[in-house]
């Protein structure tokens, strides 16, 4: 809302030197917040005065353009020049060239003299130009900065202006002035006008307030005026959509007139654009009284006036020329003709006031916030009208607020009022609040004392009765946002100032600390940076080709996903069901940045739909619903465990001096998925792993002992690496960590250390090539028995000596025993046993 | 100094001046060998079988048996001086010669390779971290919660009406079909919801997480941000403990020079509700206030939704951005070095903010 500080100080005490920032720096303390100034001296500075063209010579020129040689005069007749400067005319006679041709000799306009400036940083100085020396300019509307109107230089006769010779035209066109633009919170509908700034200025600043509604006088009782009736036969919620409807006539104006330039000026600094005598008096009046209002051709409408619900199907063509379509819970204005209007959103083109018009009905309604929101929402109409009436409108003002409009309509559009008018519907319940005495005290940890609680209320319009139990407390017809003791309580401490409100320092109760899977994702996030490796926060918006590639080892099967009803774009139209296309989109913008070794991980939640989605209805609010509904809330969500994962290109240390960088490969996505299994303290089973995103005899599959699969590991695919346009060899590994966490040993229980000898064995074995040398190793572990203290491959060797399509495996074995030192022969014959289960399963031979 | 005196006569063990000359003449050349391999040929030539005091020493037996003792004790002497004067240049050059190697070994340490690569923790991860321990160690617990969500914990639990304007202030991103009302919570709120059903009261929690607006990412947007909420339940709970809790907190994560400011706002979910602003005295363009967050008492009728009697309990709740406070703390000028990954971001915060 963008409040002009000249309408301001119609109703509140703002002092005269105060600037925009001043006033906002009063409002924030009642919590509206500032947003912006408006300011046109910000851009335009003069002299700018009023000259009269004394003279018009016109001369063609040869690119077939006429340009006027004009003498203005910029001082009362008979007076010498008392400006002085650079190019200004000691006689007060300018002369101007100008281009525009729709003036004639006589005319009063705007004349910027030498030294003034325009919008877009124009300075104006004398200039030859056309083989004159011009000293000026005769300005348009757009060159001041005040409108759209390029067609020719404004003529201050078409506004309705006569003004003296050498007058301020900045202050006649309301140059001065400036608005404070300040956030209305939506439950604050009353602020969407100077009427409720006014008041919390006035709140702010101690100081007093006069009620732009006192200054206007309409009748207590109308009668006989235009046929309305209020006939909704289908209320949202129990309420019905129209509750107040009155309608005024004013007969005899002139549509044509010229809008006066302080209203021009003050709707302009506001926002909004002038458009006829008749739509600004309305436009002026809803941001004075914040109640949106409408005038008719009263000579376009024909019969009684209905406020009804649309019957489905049924059209309106709407103000702004578009046809649409209405929907059974749409309000609507109706005629006999059909719809006029569509209630509190926006009216129709057919009964809209034109330059023909002389006979206007004026409309002042009161609508249901929910009907007005529904509607604005399903027509995408944001309109003043609906920003307010969705937010709730005062009921008592309507009256006013239509008097208000007849008023300007008889002074400025020389129309006579009807004395019959129109006032129906029945006046909400007024609401009351018991407010228990010590409540807002104990809420705020101020002690309020009763002169704080009444004095606070009543300034804000309430009308407060006491009690030993409290205060009894009727809201003002304006605040809809006042329901309950808390809003009363809101109130009573923002009127005293939330800078008086004291620190205490409330003491929780001994607390648990870090959740044990709070610290195991910490201590796997930090296990990852600690190995060199750099966190990453992508978005979790992907396509759906990046989850059916990433989210699902087997090729061609279409990935579960969450879809966006209204993504970013439609490429990010899902959320992921992995995080490696997120790191991969980083990835590359890191390579287009000039840095190709990279190691990137990111923890991060993926969203894996099952059957259950949501649920089809929502409880009401302020009601704990049933354990079965809260049941289905909580099961409705969508499974989301945190998944971690890494993307590693090129190589893994820059080249230097007697250094040469290794190319990360395969085993260092795998190693680092051991990390993240070594950190938890979780065993990880690695086998040879088969996932479309992988290389297919470079990927490792990664599950607990229980079996369950939780990540893959290895080398990207050739083919998707070269599709994503990614550095061959590329590597990747992604885990549930989820999963690891909860697979985690509570508590784990010590082993014995024993201190009796090593007896250290190698051994090497020669297996078929496609045994994996991981489950010859598992066998020898399972034959070795418990002597057995640690096993480990240290070699492979396929060649020479060895017969086609088999290899030798060496393995180191480490033997000891807890309670004696071991012989030769005890070592010897676990070696063996080890050895045995290796050729039993496998056929492993000794070398 | 390999020559061993050739010709000259074999001193005799009782002429002391000879003796004496033999040993000078032995322990020059000790001091004289500039290399251990020197010094070894001199050792030889001096002390050796065929040396002069050698042969002088074993010239002693073929004495009578009065002058044996004088001359032991002559040439005892003697050859004690040259053992010494041997072994101290022995250490000496052995010294000079380790002080050699390690001058030799010398590298250009400027020029060394970095083998390792030092990781980086993303700094909202960090920071998220940081909020979370100075809560903890307020007796504070970490809740956690869904990022895809129910509407009813996003909005209709927390009092946001269906209709009102209030929703369409957090511009949500819906997920589909809509018929499941499901969306992408807009606040770290929900989990407020869920740990108020899920817990035993009183209540202290704080709620870190990620959150998602439509909003277009630009230098002061992102779809995608962090928050941290707290919520505390408990009896008698009233504004002044929020203004405490959020001053020890600014504190903390501040200084204790930090100051904060609540000016009145409007939330569905807390009535009275505060915007929280913090005094900034590094800002650039000068010290000024900052908004950092939101916070209020706990509207009752987000009590209600979540079973616990307002008129019994009452609490309060806040909310702030983490993007927001790295921004400030950390003078980060545009949101997109959080978002875009580029490794400089997060590598120049190493592991700490």
């Amino acid at each position: 809302m963008r409040i002009p500080l000249s309408w301001l100080r119609e109703f509140a005490q703002v002092p005269a030197e105060a600037t925009a920032e001043d006033v906002m720096a009063e409002l924030v303390k009642v919590g509206l917040e500032e947003e912006a100034v408006h300011r046109p001296t910000d851009t335009i500075q003069g002299p700018i005065v009023v000259g009269q063209v004394l003279s018009i010579v016109k001369e063609p020129q040869t690119n077939g353009k006429t340009i006027n040689w004009c003498q203005v005069r910029v001082v009362p007749e008979g007076q010498q020049q008392t400006l002085t400067g650079e190019g200004i005319d000691p006689s007060g006679v300018q002369g101007i060239i100008c281009g525009a041709h729709n003036f004639v000799e006589g005319d009063k306009v705007v004349v910027t003299l030498p030294g003034a400036v325009l919008p877009g940083d124009f300075h104006i100085s004398a200039r030859k130009t056309y083989g004159h020396l011009s000293a000026g300019m005769i300005a348009s509307v757009r060159e001041l900065g005040i409108g759209e109107d390029h067609d020719g230089i404004l003529v201050l006769s078409r506004i309705g202006l006569d003004p003296e010779l050498g007058t301020d035209a900045m202050e006649l066109l309301g140059l001065y002035d400036q608005a404070a633009e300040i956030n209305v919170t939506p439950d604050r509908s009353y602020c969407f006008s100077i009427r409720g700034v006014a008041r919390e200025y006035a709140h702010a600043t101690g100081t007093e307030f006069t009620d732009p509604a006192s200054k206007v006088h309409a009748p207590q009782v109308l009668s006989g005026g235009y046929g309305v009736k209020l006939n909704d036969d289908a209320p949202i919620y129990g309420k019905p959509g129209c509750d107040r409807f009155v309608a005024r006539t004013v007969r005899g104006v002139d549509a044509t007139r010229p809008t006066p330039p302080w209203m021009t000026s003050r709707l302009r600094l506001a926002g909004i654009r002038s458009i006829s005598l008749p739509v600004d008096i309305s436009n002026y009046v809803m941001l004075e009284l914040g109640q949106p209002n409408h005038c008719y051709d009263l000579d376009k409408l024909s019969g009684d006036i209905v406020v009804r619900r649309a019957a489905a199907g049924e059209k309106i063509t709407t103000l702004d020329d578009k046809e649409r379509t209405l929907d059974a819970e749409d309000l609507l204005i109706t005629d006999a003709s059909g719809p006029i209007g569509i209630a509190g959103v926006m009216g129709g083109a057919h009964t809209e006031v034109s330059d023909s018009t002389t006979n206007v009905l004026v409309e002042a309604a009161h609508f249901d916030e929910v009907s007005i929101a529904r509607s604005r929402r399903r027509h995408k109409l944001p309109s003043e009208a609906s920003k307010r009436f969705e937010r709730g409108v005062d009921w008592q003002v309507a009256d006013v607020a239509a008097q208000r409009v007849v008023d300007l309509l008889v002074e400025l559009a020389g129309g006579t009022a009807d004395e019959a008018g129109t006032d129906v519907g029945t006046a909400p319940d007024a609401v009351t609040i018991e407010l228990p005495a010590g409540y807002a005290a104990a809420r705020i940890g101020i002690d309020f004392t009763e002169d704080h609680i009444v004095t606070s209320l009543e300034d804000l319009g309430a009308v407060v009765e006491t009690s030993a139990a409290g205060h009894t407390v009727t809201a003002p017809s304006w605040r809809n946002d006042l329901e309950t003791k808390d809003d009363l309580t809101e109130e009573i401490a923002r009127l005293v100032g939330y800078d008086k409100i004291p620190a205490t320092l409330p003491v929780a109760p001994p607390g648990r600390g870090l959740t044990r899977v709070q610290q195991q994702r910490r201590r796997l996030i930090q296990a990852l940076a600690d190995a060199g490796l750099t966190e990453v926060l992508a978005y979790p918006f992907v396509s759906k080709a990046a989850n059916d590639t990433f989210g699902v080892p087997a090729e061609g099967a279409a990935r579960m996903a969450l879809k966006l009803a209204n993504p970013i774009s439609e490429e990010h139209g899902f959320l992921r069901t992995s995080i490696l296309p997120g790191l991969i989109e980083v990835a590359k913008r890191n390579h287009s940045r000039g840095f190709r070794d990279l190691a990137l991980f990111e923890a991060g939640l993926v969203f894996l739909p099952g059957e259950q989605l949501g649920t089809a209805s929502i409880p009401p609010l302020g009601v704990k619903p049933g354990d079965e509904v809260l049941d289905a809330l909580y099961d409705g969500v969508p499974d989301q465990p945190l998944h971690l994962a890494a993307v590693l290109t090129g190589h893994d240390s820059p080249a230097a001096p007697g250094h040469a960088p290794r190319a990360w490969d395969w085993a260092d996505a795998l190693d680092i998925a051991r990390v993240a299994g070594d950190v938890l303290g979780v065993d990880l089973v690695v086998t040879q792993g088969r996932h479309q995103a992988f290389h297919p005899g470079r990927a490792a599959q990664i599950a607990l002992r229980t079996g369950e699969v939780v990540g893959y590991a290895g080398e990207l695919h050739p083919k998707l690496l070269a599709a994503y346009d990614m550095p061959a060899r590329s590597v990747a590994l992604e885990l549930n960590a989820d999963a690891l966490f909860e697979a985690a040993a509570d508590v784990i229980v010590a082993r014995h250390i024993s201190t009796y000898p090593v007896a250290t064995q190698d051994v090497a074995l020669v297996v078929p090539q496609d045994v994996p040398a991981g489950e010859v190793l598992t066998a020898l572990r399972e034959g070795a028995g418990e002597l057995l203290e640690d096993v480990a491959l240290f070699d492979v060797y396929a060649g020479k000596g060895i017969e086609d399509g088999k290899k030798s495996l060496a393995f180191s074995l480490r033997f000891r025993a807890d309670d004696r030192t071991l012989t030769a022969d005890e070592a010897s014959a676990a070696r063996e046993g080890a050895v045995a289960a290796a050729h039993e399963r496998f056929g492993a031979v000794q070398r | 100094m390999t020559e061993t005196l050739p010709g000259a006569a074999v001193p005799n063990p009782l002429d002391e001046a000879a003796i004496t000359a033999a040993v000078d003449q032995a322990v020059a050349a000790i001091a004289a060998a500039a290399t251990l391999d020197e010094l070894k040929a001199v050792r030889l030539a001096h002390t050796g079988e065929k040396s002069a005091l050698s042969l002088a020493n074993r010239e002693i037996g073929a004495l009578p048996k009065d002058q044996k003792a004088a001359a032991g004790k002559l040439m005892g002497a003697s050859r004690g001086r040259v053992n010494k004067a041997l072994a101290d240049r022995t250490a000496e050059l052995e010294a000079e010669n380790d002080a050699r190697i390690l001058v030799e070994e010398t590298v250009d340490v400027t020029a060394a390779p970095r083998r390792r690569r030092a990781g980086a923790r993303h700094p909202l991860s960090t920071l998220q971290d940081r909020v979370a321990d100075i809560f903890v160690g307020m007796g504070w617990e970490i809740a956690e919660g869904p990022e895809v969500e129910s509407e009813w914990f996003n909005f209709d639990a927390l009092n946001f009406k269906p209709d009102h304007p209030a929703r369409d202030m957090q511009d949500t991103f819906f997920v589909e079909p809509p018929e499941a009302h499901l969306l992408m919570r807009t606040h770290t709120s929900p989990v407020q919801v869920r740990s108020m059903l899920e817990r035993e009261l009183p209540i202290y929690v704080l709620c870190p997480g990620k959150v998602f607006r439509t909003d277009e990412l630009d230098a002061t947007h992102t779809p995608v941000f962090h928050q941290f909420e707290g919520l505390a339940i408990d009896k008698k709970l009233s504004m002044a403990d929020l203004r405490g809790t959020l001053e020890h907190f600014a504190r903390q994560m501040f200084g204790g020079e930090a100051q904060i400011r609540l000016r009145p706002n409007y939330f569905p979910f807390t009535e009275p509700s505060a915007e929280l602003d913090i005094w900034h005295p590094g800002a650039k363009g000068g010290p000024s206030w900052i908004e950092w967050g939101g916070c209020g008492m706990v509207n009752p009728n987000v009590l209600r939704a979540a079973g616990i009697d307002p008129d019994v309990y009452s609490g309060f709740a806040f909310g702030m951005g983490i993007e927001r406070t790295l921004m400030f703390r950390n003078e980060v000028g545009d949101m997109r070095d959080m978002i875009e990954g580029d490794v400089r971001f997060s590598e120049h915060f190493g592991m700490e903010i």
